[in-house]
């Protein structure tokens, strides 16, 4: 008795949970049919373990990918991808839904984003901040920046406003993209040097890491307190510390890829800008006009209006603004071409004392 | 009428209920954000099943889950709170990957040296949180937390040296092929496994397309072995005794402090057993610089509380919480919900399993009312 009533009511649940399952078929069904509006063009992007919401890369070229979709009437959509091993299944993915475009943001999506290409020829595929060199598969567009555009201009604003004469900058971990802003900073600072006629010294000080604030400021604090009176930061997370060691000692600091003066409004004197968006919306544009974009890598700078320093900076002389206005129209005309590593720092350096 | 109060009072229905109950509420929360709920559920639905590849994919990623919950439920089962799994974890990763970059043998020697040393990295983490209890008194939460914070930093500087630092990224380097566990690894991406792979496209689906390996059967195999040490071994018996009452345990005579060492250590190497597959199994096959958690641990946690600590219903709670993180990023890409939503269904999940004692209690109260009427 017990046990057939057991039975009875497994039997009505489970009849209940498939009928319910049954009638709800066709509005599954239904439902999941693509809704291809607009000019049906899509694009996709996915992002590293930062999400969506980083307030920095992420976010910038989300913002660039769906202002491109609004404009052109075409579909955007991300992933975020929640763990490193995350990575290869969301580009794969994105593969399966007929994207145009599929971009992967950051360098640690380089090695998938080379895999899917070579699996799915097919499909078009592009990188943010990473060149494959002379192995860029033919689908595969890299996008890269030439921030030592914008630190350049930071450097020779630096250069400008310093009263010491002594300047500092700290870096996240060694590496390309890192060395731009470096050399960029040091040639600007020795530009503005030169055209004072005075000497600018550079300190350098890598924190290996792009997310201790902690040790951002104590860098930031032993320049500050060693006759250092801007410090530049290149360094992510570890920047936010070194603008709370300028706020504390009532320096200057320079933000980079955003605009940082929100963390302190009165000693935040610029920021290297670097923005993602517009070059995602660039390259976008490009391939929706029907131009074929892949197997090179493309590089955006003050001329693309990629990089620069934004237009409001209450802390900056005018003059100073106006003179690094003047230095910013030479580099996008070619007249100067700021060095983006060691190498070319030395050449730079060489021939700006034969000049 | 009783009967059903009894059904309802077996653990696997009331779970079941719960997760039902669960999928309700996001199905509230999804319309009160402003999205089609049956739509989305038709997406999360046919984004697992409707392709091999999704189906291998989740199983694939449940792997780490199922293992880490193994983990929490078996020291829930012993009278701990294993919330180490996330330290046990990624110290498994540090581990596999430096032994699988310094150390180059036949893949039949290098694949379980990899594994075993982030087993044993792991193990003698959690057994240093047992030890720490055992003979100190040092609540495990306490010690776990920090320990966990301890591996992730000593993740990140393992990542950075030099030897291994992979230039223009933000891991390693990859561990060497030989340790590479993947099914058919070399051959997948040859030229003729990739022509005869283009003809057939269910295995291209299965085998190009994810990671396939074989560590979900690992996984099921370490659930049968834990529910078997648990429940069949003087050793599991003892330990079971010490998590219902220590001082009774003490008492009849089973050593507790060795058997809580013990307990630590077996779930720190099941944590690390996770950490050492997915090194060896999973792409990348490296690890990288962590700015947060990636919450394989304390995703284990969850499935261990799904699975009300049932080392066999650590596999299906697994399952599920994997394809529900593998639908989230659909639902996330198709229609634009934000994988907060998932996170939301799985915390409404969790809590009705933790009140699942409440569903017979309000069938008994129903129908002991109805019967008053009927008098």
């Amino acid at each position: 008795m017990k046990k057939s009533a057991t039975f009875l009511l497994t039997l009505l649940i489970i009849l209940i949970l498939s009928g319910f399952t049954l009638m709800m078929m066709p509005i599954f069904r239904g439902c999941t049919g693509e809704d291809d509006e607009g000019s049906g063009f899509s694009v996709a992007m996915v992002t590293d373990t930062g999400g969506v919401n980083d307030q920095s890369f992420n976010t910038s070229s989300w913002q660039g990918l769906s202002g491109f979709a609004k404009r052109t009437g075409s579909r955007a959509s991300y992933v975020e991808s929640k763990q490193s091993s995350d990575y290869f299944s969301n580009i794969d993915r994105l593969a399966d839904e007929n994207t145009n475009l599929i971009w992967g943001i950051g360098y640690s999506l380089a090695d998938v984003v080379q895999w899917a290409a070579k699996t799915n020829p097919e499909l078009n595929y592009a990188i943010v901040d990473y060149s494959y060199g002379d192995d860029t598969p033919e689908n595969v567009t890299g996008v890269v920046f030439r921030a030592e555009e914008s630190a350049f201009l930071v450097g020779y604003i630096a250069g400008k406003t310093t009263k010491t004469g002594k300047i500092g900058f700290v870096g996240g971990i060694k590496g390309i993209v890192i060395d731009q802003f470096e050399y960029g900073f040091r040639a600007g600072a020795d530009y503005a040097a030169r055209e004072q006629g005075r000497p600018i010294k550079v300190v350098v000080q890598y924190a290996e890491s792009f997310s201790d604030a902690a040790k951002g400021k104590a860098i930031a604090l032993k320049m500050l307190s060693n006759g250092c009176d801007i410090v530049f930061h290149a360094a992510g997370g570890v920047g936010v510390g070194v603008i709370e060691a300028a706020k504390e000692k009532n320096c200057y600091a320079i933000g980079v890829d955003m605009d940082q003066a929100y963390l302190a409004p009165k000693n935040v004197l610029t920021s290297a800008l670097k923005n993602a968006g517009r070059a995602v919306d660039l390259v976008c544009t490009e391939l929706f006009e029907g131009n074929k974009i892949g197997g090179k890598t493309l590089s955006f700078g003050i001329k693309e209006n990629c990089v620069g320093i934004p237009e409001s900076n209450p802390n900056l002389d005018p003059k100073v603004y106006i003179s690094a206005m003047k230095i910013q129209d030479e580099i996008s005309e070619g007249k100067i071409i700021p060095p983006y590593n060691e190498q070319e720092y030395e050449k730079f350096r060489v021939n700006d004392i034969n000049q | 009428m009783s009967n059903a109060v009894n059904i309802l009072k077996k653990p696997f229905i009331a779970t079941v209920i719960s997760v039902i109950l669960g999928f309700l509420v996001s199905l509230f929360v999804l319309s009160a954000a402003g999205y089609d709920p049956f739509k989305s559920m038709a997406v999360m639905i046919s984004s697992i099943f409707s392709r091999p590849k999704f189906i291998t994919n989740v199983i694939i990623k449940s792997t780490p889950l199922i293992l880490t919950g193994l983990s929490a439920a078996f020291a829930f089962r012993t009278g701990l709170f294993n919330i180490g799994a996330e330290g046990q974890y990624i110290i498994a990763t540090v581990v596999s990957t430096l032994v699988g970059l310094v150390f180059n043998f036949h893949p039949v020697v290098q694949i379980p040296l990899v594994i075993i040393s982030g087993v044993i990295a792991g193990a003698l983490l959690g057994g240093f949180t047992g030890f720490l209890k055992a003979k100190f008194g040092i609540h495990e939460v306490i010690t776990s937390i920090m320990l966990n914070w301890i591996a992730l930093y000593t993740c990140n500087y393992a990542a950075n040296l030099e030897a291994f630092h992979k230039p223009e990224s933000n891991g390693t380097y990859p561990i060497n092929k030989s340790g590479i566990s993947m099914l058919l690894y070399d051959w997948k991406f040859s030229e003729q496994g990739r022509a005869f792979l283009k003809d057939n496209s269910l295995l291209n689906d299965i085998i190009l397309k994810t990671d396939l390996n074989l560590n979900f059967l690992i996984a099921v195999a370490m659930a049968i072995i834990i529910w078997i040490i648990v429940y069949k071994t003087k050793i599991g018996f003892e330990m079971r005794a010490v998590g219902f009452n220590h001082h009774a345990a003490m008492n009849a005579g089973i050593r507790v402090n060795r058997n809580i060492v013990y307990s630590m250590l077996i779930a720190g190497a099941l944590s690390g057993l996770a950490g050492a597959l997915t090194i060896s199994g999973t792409s990348n096959n490296a690890i990288q610089v962590l700015s947060v958690f990636e919450n394989n641990g304390f995703n284990g946690l969850a499935v261990a509380l799904i699975a009300r600590s049932s080392a066999i219903g650590c596999i299906f709670a697994g399952l599920i919480f994997s394809g529900l993180i593998y639908a989230g990023q659909s639902l996330q890409f198709k229609i634009g919900v934000p994988s907060e939503i998932i996170n939301i269904m799985i915390g409404v999940v969790v809590f009705f399993v933790a009140l699942t004692k409440m569903f017979p209690a309000i069938v008994e109260k129903f129908f002991m009312r109805r019967s008053e009427n009927v008098k």
